[in-house]
């Protein structure tokens, strides 16, 4: 491992956590609900668009600090994971589902639409 | 005045999320390249660092910050900087598509269950260790 793809990886981590913060912040001032919104959006956008750099043939250091460092740090499955067991500890089982479906069918269609939308411009 | 002091707490947050995400983000690519193989066929790495993520922000958002009085951006550092960074939903989603492209049908099937109930399924244990430490 070299020591600039560590820095360019950290790098994109610092940025790519405070956009979470930053739009998790938005979100939940503008969408007063218990169900987890925020991190959706976030890990939904965030899937499209590493798949669109993935399908545009990014590499090396660009990609360390825009695809692993940003758009990984950016997108949580901690925080979601989190979330989801909230909503099964209040028994808001189709709330569960939903976000579970939303997620990760969701996330995977759209990285796929995103391989193939990166692929027109790579 | 209050309003200036809450604009600059709001920056300390902010400085502080970077900085636990640069840390977060960093440690999963060391953990990538460490502990794994870069060719393997199956993702083992993301797994890893989403699993054990999940645990770690239950159990800590649930117990260690919450018995330890830690000031509140700290926390949030902690927290949604250095293991919301850790972990990652994006590469997951990418790697689950790439094995479905390369006609590896039953490994992105596997992978995905594997993410949904192993993540459940630690977070939940997370919360566990917390209700176990509060026994004691």
């Amino acid at each position: 491992m070299s020591m600039f793809h560590f820095l360019m990886v950290g790098m994109g981590g610092f940025f790519g956590a405070i956009c979470r913060l930053w739009v998790s912040q938005v979100i939940n001032k503008r969408i007063v609900s218990r169900f987890p919104a925020a991190t959706l959006v976030i890990n939904l956008s965030g899937s499209l668009l590493l798949g669109i750099m993935v399908g545009s043939g990014i590499e090396g250091s660009l990609f360390m600090l825009i695809g692993t460092g940003f758009m990984g740090a950016f997108t949580t499955f901690s925080t979601f994971n989190l979330e989801a067991i909230q909503l099964h500890m209040d028994k808001r089982k189709k709330e569960l589902i939903l976000y579970n479906v939303l997620s990760y069918g969701g996330g995977i269609l759209l990285a796929l639409l995103g391989i193939e939308l990166g692929k027109l411009f790579g | 005045m209050d309003k200036l002091r809450k604009k600059g707490g709001i920056g300390v947050v902010y400085l502080l999320v970077g900085a636990a995400g640069f840390l977060g983000a960093s440690l999963r690519y060391s953990i990538g390249i460490f502990l794994f193989h870069e060719s393997a066929v199956f993702p083992f790495a993301t797994l890893t660092v989403n699993l054990l993520g999940s645990f770690l922000l239950a159990w800590l958002m649930t117990g260690l910050l919450v018995r330890f009085s830690l000031p509140a951006h700290l926390k949030t550092a902690l927290g949604t900087g250095f293991v919301g960074s850790f972990t990652t939903f994006s590469t997951l989603s990418v790697e689950t598509v790439t094995l479905f492209l390369d006609g590896k049908t039953a490994l992105a099937v596997l992978y995905v269950a594997a993410s949904i109930f192993g993540g459940l399924w630690m977070s939940r244990l997370g919360f566990r260790v917390t209700k176990g430490e509060e026994a004691e």
